[in-house]
């Protein structure tokens, strides 16, 4: 548990306050490039997403289904690392100081990098959390503890395995909120029975005051608004990703086409998010 | 965490299945519940006489074990040193090592009541061996394989194929093993309410590189025993290769405790160290995570995983066992490498002098035993692990040397 409020706090109350849950919506930096992506990352907030998922692209995302990892492959291709990711935070937040922005991604480039050389420089940056998928609850001394010492929130994953028995080792340092992921399986692929999730959120709020965001196989704004009516967010990630390789020119550059598209994805998931309560 | 425990170097993982800093459990948390419930079931096992009962029942009439030891006396002529024994476990059945771990995971699976196994394979050995154990177990098997690996390794595609194994040609990546991997984690991560994952080398989150290890170690154990009936003592040198490190933590764990032995460990240059194109984790590479655990890993400098290169597809992994990253770090086993060139050169050397058409991961192995019997007296043993037989790679060895079959 934390002791300080953060921008994803304030941000979840804001939302609260306004009754709608809150759209998280997920873009790897990096893809298709670094310019097109930081152009990307400043759109989203007016065009409705409350909080930001930033992937960290990875050579080997063990957890992700074939949109995530493509994005991955192109952003690496184009030149992106974990210091080129901070610093689009960096200047995402000359301009905006409201908007959340979680740091999603694997361990090991940030390992690599050194972890408190990492947090050092993702705080000053002004990330606001981190979801690590391969650090789980048993390597909390790792990042996670270090990163809440930083003031950085550590996002866990809830899941469908993740029993009674298991419950509060997840909840245990989660801040933020907590990220339930409505299917067992990979990114972009599955979706959800909808009433299934629902159920299962229910032993879960009966356990913690943190907000839970609802992420995986959630693509059209109908499955947003369904997800909106039980849930405190809703996250959308491969179906805005894939945008870009619908939509880039032969050289690999996000096209008018590419804003706009993600521009209008963002608006209709957020109207039916608003109308969904 | 586990420092260099007073009663020896053959104690470890701790509780949290750490090797000193490396091992662990670094996976999404979806396969968390499973990982807690696999490592629970292997302790019940391993507490389970009936278990270890069939296990070895199965490795007797099954695999054939024990293997053989063999003194390769023409090699040993040819090198002018160290008498050079092989440990023969290309002589099992399906043809290398990882049947040992196959039966032993089999077994756990059928006492987790799974439905359904999968497994990943770089040179197709554990792939065939897995693809066997469900065969006879009777359960469907899913078998994850880099697109690349499909092309060097037919023969063995063509056996899981055989034994009723569904192929999934990997294309992501460079289409190797460590991508194969991602793809079975994928699999695992969607199917987990039913599915074993049968990981065939000594890495992956914890319990699996002290099950794999544990379940492979047999081969050390008949080893030593077997040494000291023919030879009255151990030997002086034990030479396995390493791509993840299942045959060589398999024949190097019962030996760790033993001091007079030295213990080398031989990983595949590629190319040579000087080019990018090899897969000496530990020579070339730094500690990261991936895969479910800490170890030496192949990288950048930004911590992207590189894509190994080696001959031998089973030796192409940017990672290794966390155990012999350890080992490294404590300076217990030396850790050296041998060429693509090198590998080649073996695997004629052993096929012509010893009627032995070994894999080319055991070609590795034996060409540094090349480079060390020479400088040991003739009074000194090595054993090394034979740990697979070549047919599988008599089509790729053939396009090596410019040779149509």
């Amino acid at each position: 548990m934390t002791n300080f409020t953060t921008r994803l706090d304030a941000k979840f109350q804001q939302c609260k306050a306004q009754g709608h849950a809150a759209l998280n919506c997920f873009i790897t930096a990096g893809d298709p490039n670094y310019d097109d992506a930081l152009k990307m990352l400043k759109l989203l907030p007016a065009a409705g997403a409350d909080v930001i998922e930033l992937g960290m692209p990875f050579t080997d995302p063990a957890a992700e289904g074939v949109t995530i990892q493509l994005s991955y492959e192109r952003a690496l291709a184009a030149g992106q690392t974990v210091a080129k990711t901070l610093q689009m935070v960096r200047e995402f937040r000359k301009d905006d100081q409201d908007t959340p922005i979680v740091l999603m991604g694997y361990y090991n480039p940030i390992y690599h990098m050194g972890c408190d050389k990492f947090l050092d420089q993702a705080k000053e940056a002004g990330v606001d959390g981190l979801i690590i998928v391969d650090l789980p609850p048993e390597a909390d001394d790792e990042l996670c503890l270090p990163a809440i010492e930083n003031g950085i929130n550590f996002i866990r994953l809830a899941t469908p395995t993740t029993d009674a028995k298991r419950l509060p080792r997840v909840l245990q340092n989660t801040s933020g909120f907590l990220y339930y992921v409505s299917i067992n399986g990979i990114t972009g692929t599955a979706t959800p029975d909808f009433s299934v999730v629902e159920n299962a959120l229910i032993p879960i709020k009966a356990a913690t005051d943190l907000p839970i965001a609802v992420g995986f196989g959630i693509r059209t704004p109908e499955h947003a608004a369904a997800v909106a009516k039980f849930a405190d967010g809703v996250v959308v990630g491969s179906a805005l990703v894939n945008i870009i390789p619908n939509t880039m020119d032969k050289n690999g550059k996000a096209t008018a086409e590419t804003f706009e598209q993600l521009t209008n994805l963002t608006k209709s998931l957020k109207q039916a998010i608003i109308n969904a309560r | 965490m586990s420092e260099k425990k007073p009663n020896g170097l053959r104690e470890g993982p701790d509780e949290n299945g750490f090797f000193g800093i490396f091992g662990g459990r670094f996976v999404a948390e979806t396969l968390m519940p499973n990982i807690l419930a696999l490592e629970e079931a292997y302790d019940t096992a391993k507490a389970d006489p009936a278990f270890a009962a069939e296990l070895k029942h199965l490795g007797k009439y099954y695999t054939g074990r024990p293997s053989p030891i063999y003194l390769a006396e023409r090699l040993t002529e040819h090198f002018g040193g160290a008498k050079v024994y092989f440990k023969r476990d290309e002589l099992n059945h399906t043809g290398s090592h990882k049947i040992n771990n196959c039966l032993g995971q089999i077994l756990l699976a059928k006492r987790m009541g799974a439905k359904r196994i999968i497994a990943e394979t770089g040179a197709g050995q554990h792939g065939v061996a897995a693809a066997t154990v469900a065969a006879r177990f009777g359960l469907p098997c899913t078998v994850y394989m880099g697109a690349k690996d499909i092309e060097r390794q037919k023969p063995n595609v063509f056996r899981m194929r055989l034994l009723g194994a569904k192929i999934v040609a990997v294309t992501n990546g460079a289409g190797t093993l460590k991508d194969a991997m991602n793809e079975a984690l994928r699999d695992w991560v969607a199917n987990v309410e039913d599915t074993f994952y049968i990981i065939g080398t000594a890495a992956g989150p914890h319990p699996y590189p002290m099950m794999v290890r544990d379940f492979q170690s047999i081969i050390g154990e008949e080893a030593k025993q077997q040494i000291q009936q023919e030879e009255g003592r151990l030997p002086d040198a034990l030479v396995a290769c390493i791509g993840g490190g299942s045959n060589a933590i398999g024949l190097f764990h019962p030996f760790l405790d033993d001091e007079s032995v030295k213990i080398y460990g031989v990983e595949a240059g590629g190319k040579g160290l000087d080019t990018d194109e090899h897969c000496a984790s530990l020579a070339g590479g730094e500690p990261g995570v991936l895969h479910g655990n800490r170890t030496y890993l192949l990288q950048d400098d930004d911590g992207q995983i590189l894509e190994g290169h080696s001959i031998s597809a089973g030796l192409d992994y940017p990672g290794i066992g966390p155990e012999h990253s350890w080992l490294k770090e404590i300076g217990r086993v030396q850790y050296v490498n041998a060429t693509d060139k090198e590998a080649l050169a073996a695997f004629q050397l052993c096929t012509l002098q010893e009627g032995i058409i070994p894999a080319l991961e055991p070609s590795h192995a034996l060409a540094y035993v090349a480079k060390l019997a020479p400088t040991m007296d003739k009074d000194q043993i090595i054993l090394m692990n034979l740990c697979g037989r070549g047919d599988k790679d008599v089509f790729a060895v053939a396009e090596h040397l410019g040779q149509e079959i």
